[in-house]
């Protein structure tokens, strides 16, 4: 993961430490490198230290140990009011005193620039979010959404090269949070800034981010753009965090390179990818996406293992179906198939045999 | 429903039409509320509102001195101070009957010291004249009274004499106007029957008589519960006969007279021959020859309406004069400096708490909850102390022989010879007050500034503001309302203090509320204490209302 070369490295983060209590470590040994242009996104349970990392950044809170570097300087010791990154807040924080105009020309005055400029640039701000004409109303008579813009407008306004974003679509409807990941995103390319986005949503993640960083525990688990993260999920963690998993426990039978065997705890034996096992008698946890699990024996490798199954409910979901099975002693095992005109449509009771490629079931850690 | 087509107003599922059946449901949820509130309503109402407008409404009323001088008010209507002149005798005639009757009532001396607010002496001057009325006319009803071998000293002959015998008609007119006026005199309930109506002859013949008798009858019927056939009537009887019959074609009249005891009454005429008839401005001026000052008159003169503005003009430092309202004698002027120390002490107090306040409700909202809660302990001990005991305790800390002395004289930084004042004055009386209103500044700006979001703070510093300016620019303007809340609470409830400054304040340190309190309990000039009061109340209101138009009420956040 750091294998961006330290030439085009922005924002980097070296072996940042934090601790609130002295005794326990909220974020440990953190090492993140972003190359200029990037949107980032933080993504993790609450309590997993990405928002911690973000406030580290910005310098509301300060690294127990180690270096946070901007454009090659550190700025440890920088208070937030120097270090000129954009921020855009979890419930906004517009200031309820000002007009929006007020509101968006607040960093420029600080900054001590003439009227003039700084009615130009509010307006190009205002106009980039499409929000021309609210300049003159307060943040209280606009809806959620129109806040949302004006926060962004308010965080790019001082045209800063980086900027946080602190969970911004957490308080949206959900429609209107999808428009926004898009404007969002679109903005970000278009200006060329580097984000750091935070979210637990794995959704927004995915769709809106160059890499994701997946927090857990104070580390990060796997930082790797979205498609890898989903397919490629680097540990059990990742696995179950990232999007719909099944899990099946066993043991390793037998490795090789891109191959593994596995007996899971009912004695049958599955063809595995071992992503993190490197040798026999290891417990595993396999892991499988719901859409690659295929019943269709014809479609299926010659000689691939299969394992029987039972169809404990199917639930029609418009563009998919999802059918609940029992396998090997898991009763939560859930398959995916699309709508199509030619699939075939389970029913309770029935018994199937299901497999997959090796390719998609990884064998992590247990 | 087919609301849309139709062109009448909208109707209710049942027929009637949308809006007066929304009124009804809506009438039954205010009746509701109205009865839930109703026993404090009233209670505040009987208990607090109606006292205190009727306390407001004695800065005006002036009742009294038309009341008990009813007929001097009027005949010296006529009279011109400008003259330099005192009244001529028909004035002093009306002081004659109403002083007797007033004095009777023991109503002389209330108005004397109503009036001694407005003219000094005054009220000793209707002391000593109420006592010594007896001597006006003395030597004629001594010789009416000797008359006849004493003819006229049968309390049921004048009773006779009065009612003009069983036949005669009566004239209730007199009777009901007299009721009317001793009503208003001595505030008590004079429409019971007494068992005598004046004779319509003898109040024809003799007026002023007949009216002398009237209030006698009135007075001993009513207020002494006897018999008037039993009782001696008043001098003022006699005198007004001998008045009456010595006046020009008063003989004509008694001639004229048929009536029962018309032969005793011309007997006594005849006795009187020999004395001059009686001169009520003289005799007067014999009682007291400050009856002759016309200042004393005009005071009566200006306070005879019913309604004044005179204690409001005294409230101001100003008095009635020869031409309307002018400035009282510089040394007397006392109420301007008083109501411009309250204000000034006031804001004073207000600012001085704002001070000490902000830190602290900007603490306590910004400290985790369990240490805030125990600052809001010490913040709310004083308040769950008595109010006495933490002013006394100021007296102890700040007095010259106090803590603070001591301390500062031990350390050497004040000699002690040269002990500070610290109490008896405007600084005892600011230390003392903000202290103990300070929770009341605290409590609003720390509600207020426990919603305001630390995210603003960090946004501003993430916008590029310096610590400074974030507070400044984005904190502040936040927190106002809850500094207006505090302040407004501050400065009314200072600006009507009375307790801490009357212990700690001195002469010097006083607030018009304490002069109130003497008004009231001391020299219970009442109407002037009612005036101080309506005009403290005015001036808040008009604070109130101008905060109102430059901060906005609705921008006050009380919790």
């Amino acid at each position: 993961m750091a294998d961006a070369s330290m030439t085009d490295a922005f924002v980097e983060f070296e072996r940042v430490q934090k601790s609130y209590d002295g005794e326990t470590l909220v974020v440990k040994d953190l090492n993140l490198t972003m190359p200029k242009g990037e949107f980032l996104t933080m993504l993790g349970p609450s309590g997993s230290g990405k928002t911690t990392c973000l406030m580290m950044l910005a310098g509301f809170e300060t690294a127990t140990h180690g270096d946070i570097r901007l454009a090659g300087t550190s700025i440890n010791n920088i208070p937030p009011h120097k270090r000129g990154i954009g921020m855009v807040f979890q419930n906004y924080a517009l200031f309820p005193h000002m007009t929006i105009a007020e509101n968006l020309s607040f960093p420029l005055e600080v900054r001590g620039m003439g009227k003039s400029e700084r009615e130009q640039k509010v307006k190009r701000a205002l106009d980039m979010v499409e929000m021309g004409t609210f300049g003159g109303r307060r943040p209280a008579q606009l809806s959620g959404g129109q806040q949302q813009r004006v926060a962004l407008a308010r965080a790019l306004v001082f045209e800063p090269e980086l900027v946080l974003m602190d969970e911004p679509l957490g308080a949206l409807d959900k429609q209107l949070r999808e428009k926004m990941q898009f404007e969002i995103t679109h903005l970000a390319h278009e200006l060329g800034i580097t984000t750091v986005y935070v979210t637990h949503d794995q959704t927004e993640a995915l769709t809106m981010s160059d890499r994701v960083a997946v927090f857990n525990d104070g580390r990060i688990q796997q930082l790797a753009p979205p498609d890898q993260l989903y397919e490629e999920p680097a540990n059990s963690f990742v696995a179950q965090f990232i999007g719909e998993n099944n899990t099946l426990e066993g043991v390793v039978k037998e490795i090789s390179k891109n191959h593994a065997l596995v007996q899971l705890d009912d004695g049958e034996v599955i063809d595995c990818m071992p992503v993190n096992v490197t040798e026999a008698g290891q417990r595993t946890r396999v892991s499988i996406r719901p859409e690659r699990v295929e019943y269709n024996k014809e479609r299926l490798q010659e000689g691939a293992h299969t394992l029987k199954a039972e169809v404990l409910e199917f639930i029609y979901m418009g563009d998919i179906f999802r059918t609940r099975l029992r396998v090997a002693g898991n009763d939560e095992f859930i398959i995916k198939t699309r709508n199509a005109p030619d699939q075939v449509r389970l029913k309770p009771g029935q018994q199937i045999e299901i497999g997959w490629l090796p390719e998609d079931c990884r064998a992590l850690d247990a | 429903m087919s609301d849309t087509t139709q062109s009448g107003p909208v109707l209710a599922a049942d027929g009637t039409p949308l809006k007066r059946s929304l009124a009804r449901a809506l009438r039954m949820q205010k009746v509701r509320a109205l009865m839930l509130i109703a026993p404090l309503l009233i209670f505040i109402l009987l208990t607090f509102i109606l006292p205190i407008a009727d306390m407001l409404f004695r800065s005006v009323e002036n009742r009294i001195v038309s009341d008990t001088l009813s007929e001097t008010v009027v005949t010296l209507r006529d009279w011109d101070p400008i003259t330099g002149e005192a009244p001529d005798e028909a004035v002093f005639e009306s002081l004659y009957y109403d002083m007797f009757v007033a004095a009777e009532a023991k109503e002389h001396t209330k108005l004397g010291t109503r009036l001694n607010y407005e003219q000094t002496g005054i009220s000793s001057l209707f002391r000593s004249s109420g006592r010594k009325l007896d001597d006006i006319g003395e030597d004629h009803v001594k010789a009416l009274e000797k008359a006849g071998d004493g003819a006229l000293k049968d309390e049921a002959l004048w009773f006779e004499i009065m009612t003009g015998g069983s036949s005669g008609a009566g004239d209730s007119a007199l009777l009901e106007a007299q009721r009317t006026k001793m009503a208003q005199l001595t505030g008590e309930d004079f429409s019971a029957d007494i068992g005598f109506v004046p004779g319509a002859e003898i109040s024809d013949l003799f007026p002023r008589m007949a009216m002398a008798y009237t209030d006698f009858a009135l007075f001993t019927a009513v207020m002494d519960e006897d018999t008037v056939s039993e009782e001696d009537p008043w001098e003022t009887v006699f005198v007004a006969f001998a008045q009456e019959v010595q006046a020009p074609g008063g003989a004509e009249k008694l001639a004229a007279y048929t009536g029962p005891g018309a032969a005793e009454l011309t007997a006594a005429a005849e006795a009187l021959a020999g004395l001059e008839p009686v001169s009520f401005k003289a005799s007067f001026l014999d009682l007291d020859e400050d009856w002759g000052d016309v200042g004393n008159w005009r005071t009566i003169q200006t306070y005879s309406p019913t309604y004044t503005s005179g204690y409001f003009l005294n409230s101001i430092d100003m008095q009635k004069g020869t031409d309307g309202a002018e400035a009282r004698p510089e040394n007397q002027q006392i109420y301007i400096t008083l109501f411009k120390r309250t204000m000034f002490m006031s804001l004073v107090i207000t600012a001085s708490c704002i001070v000490l306040g902000y830190p602290v409700a900007w603490i306590l909202a910004n400290l985790p909850t369990r240490s805030a809660n125990l600052l809001m302990i010490l913040v709310l001990l004083p308040f769950w102390t008595s109010l006495l005991v933490r002013t006394s305790a100021w007296k102890v800390m700040l007095q010259q022989q106090g803590v603070i002395n001591d301390v500062l004289v031990w350390l050497g930084l004040v000699a002690d010879d040269a002990r500070l004042v610290m109490i008896n004055n405007q600084f005892g009386t600011i230390v003392a007050m903000t202290h103990i209103l300070l929770p009341f500044m605290i409590l609003p700006m720390y509600s207020v500034m426990q919603t305001i979001n630390p995210t603003y703070l960090r946004a501003a510093k993430s916008l590029g503001a310096t610590n400074w300016t974030a507070f400044w620019r984005v904190y502040f303007p936040q927190s106002v309302p809850g500094i207006g809340a505090g302040s407004i609470l501050v400065f009314i409830l200072s600006i009507g203090y009375y307790i801490t400054p009357e212990i700690v304040g001195g002469t010097k340190g006083v607030f018009i509320s304490n002069r109130i309190a003497y008004h009231i309990s001391s020299s219970l000039n009442w109407g002037l204490a009612a005036a101080l009061g309506t005009i403290l109340l005015a001036v808040v209101l008009l604070l109130y209302w101008a905060y109102d138009k430059i901060v906005g009420i609705d921008n006050v956040k009380l919790g």
